[in-house]
């Protein structure tokens, strides 16, 4: 089995456009959370939303493209540019037959559905948009990046909802581990913001009015968030031997179902996906420093995520900080789990933890070191990055900084 | 008797649950009906088409029995200006 490098980053977010205004927002404590600008919220009950600011799709697709692709694609597209970019890979044809696109959605491109819905149902019109199909798909977004690069190795998309993107991620790390495939291009994207979906959401009453304050007393729920985030990641070999930067190595991954409630979280599944990330990695708990939480801000994912926590640490779980980077750049569902490991992967190469921002009342059912609203410089060994959907599907992420 | 916002109440929690009619009184509470927190907001959900009203989240997250769901229904009836009951 090849170790395996993350060696490019790319991110599109409410925290800025690029990777270095996603990190600079991260480590200020700075929350891209705000009312939503993109549709009126008139007949919606909550009004806050963690949106990509002054988004211009012209600014990155010629006219004609940017019409195939439903925003949640244009995001993948830009973040798989940036990361590719970064990484500095150059493909020959035998890479691009060798590398591997693994994405996750949530809804995917339920927005331009949602268009078509309002032309049928409440225009009465008798036809809907030709590119609906196209557009809506959840794979646009892995489709796309294969055609913008010409690369023609195994690429799909991994849909199972607030974890869609760390499946999509733990999948590519071991097709590159297992030899499946010489480079991966992973991550997720998203883009909710339609009233139809937004409508579905606060049914569900999961939605803040106000602000997401992960494991703080008074928190009062999740606010949704867009974008895209992709990693390139290779084996440690080959990366040293072309000279790439490595950011970390990920080196473990694990996943489980709580066979229990649709909704309802458990600790029993997310103990599970833990364990087995760290066992996969070979990394044994006292070496994690930091886990990237879930850390919706709901009431029941905090408390339980806590319970999870102690139970796979033990004693450890007091030397460990936690942070739920969902304060930030909100929770951008199929995407969140990109956004988050990028986060988690920054945090181990600049020795700086990022914080829980909105955090104003400790609580005691959620009683971990939080890292309230103030980054921590400190440089840990190995972090986790967890990721637990409704419909009770988890998965884990396991890195282990560079350094060490 | 029960006034007609109770019935029609205890009715709506009935139908969600497929419980006998008279196996949900007032006194019930959620863990005994058997009511987690997704048939919760089913009921809600009902209420609300039901009695054409608006039940906050806030307001939502307090109530834990029978009795506080009907007395909820109640005072946002009586805050909301002539509301005309839906059809039947």
């Amino acid at each position: 089995m090849r170790r395996v490098a993350v060696t490019g980053l790319g991110v599109i977010s409410a925290l800025g456009q690029n990777t270095n205004d996603f990190w600079s927002a991260l480590r200020a404590g700075r929350s891209g959370i705000a009312r939503i600008n993109g549709l009126d919220t008139a007949r919606l009950r909550f009004h806050n939303g963690a949106e990509v600011a002054d988004y211009d799709p012209s600014r990155h697709f010629a006219g004609e493209q940017a019409d195939l692709l439903d925003r949640f694609a244009q995001f993948a597209v830009i973040a798989a540019r940036e990361a590719l970019a970064d990484a500095g890979v150059v493909f020959t044809p035998e890479l691009r037959e060798r590398t591997a696109i693994v994405t996750g959605a949530c809804v995917g491109g339920q927005s331009s559905e949602d268009a078509g819905f309002v032309e049928l149902y409440q225009r009465n019109r008798e036809r809907v948009h030709p590119l609906t199909i196209p557009r809506s798909m959840a794979n646009a977004n892995a489709s796309h990046i294969s055609m913008e690069f010409g690369i023609t190795g195994p690429a799909y998309t991994v849909s199972t909802a607030c974890s869609s993107a760390n499946h999509a991620i733990g999948q590519a790390f071991h097709m590159v581990r297992n030899g499946q495939a010489e480079l991966a291009i992973t991550g997720g994207s998203e883009a909710p913001f339609s009233l139809g979906i937004l409508k579905a959401w606060e049914a569900l009453r999961v939605i803040s009015q106000d602000t997401c304050r992960p494991f703080s007393k008074n928190r009062s729920g999740m606010v949704l968030g867009e974008g895209g985030a992709m990693l390139v990641l290779e084996p440690w070999e080959a990366a040293q031997a072309r000279g790439a930067r490595v950011y970390a190595e990920i080196a473990g991954f694990g996943m489980s179902s709580d066979a229990g409630h649709i909704t309802k979280p458990s600790v029993a599944g997310p103990v599970q996906a833990m364990r087995q990330a760290l066992r996969d990695g070979g990394i044994a708990p006292e070496q994690i420093g930091y886990i990237n939480a879930h850390g919706t801000g709901t009431s029941a994912n905090d408390v339980t995520e806590t319970g999870a926590i102690r139970e796979v640490f033990q004693k450890h779980a007091d030397r460990l900080a936690v942070s739920s980077t969902k304060s930030m750049h909100g929770h951008a569902l199929g995407a969140a789990g990109a956004l988050e490991a990028i986060a988690t992967v920054l945090a181990l190469l600049h020795g700086l933890l990022p914080p829980t921002a909105n955090y104003t009342e400790p609580d005691p059912e959620c009683n971990l070191d939080v890292l309230p609203n103030s980054a921590r410089a400190v440089q840990v060994q190995g972090a986790l990055s967890n990721s637990f959907a409704f419909g009770g599907l988890n998965a884990v992420l396991a890195f282990r900084a560079t350094q060490t | 008797m029960p006034d007609q916002v109770t019935e029609k109440v205890l009715a709506v929690i009935a139908e969600i649950k497929r419980l006998p009619k008279d196996s949900v009184s007032l006194d019930s509470s959620f863990q005994a009906l058997g009511i987690d927190s997704l048939d919760g907001m089913n009921i809600l959900f009902e209420l609300e088409n039901e009695f054409d009203i608006n039940i906050p989240d806030e307001q939502a997250r307090s109530i834990q029995s029978v009795r506080e769901m009907v007395e909820g229904v109640k005072k946002l009836l009586a805050s909301t200006p002539a509301s005309t009951p839906s059809a039947e």
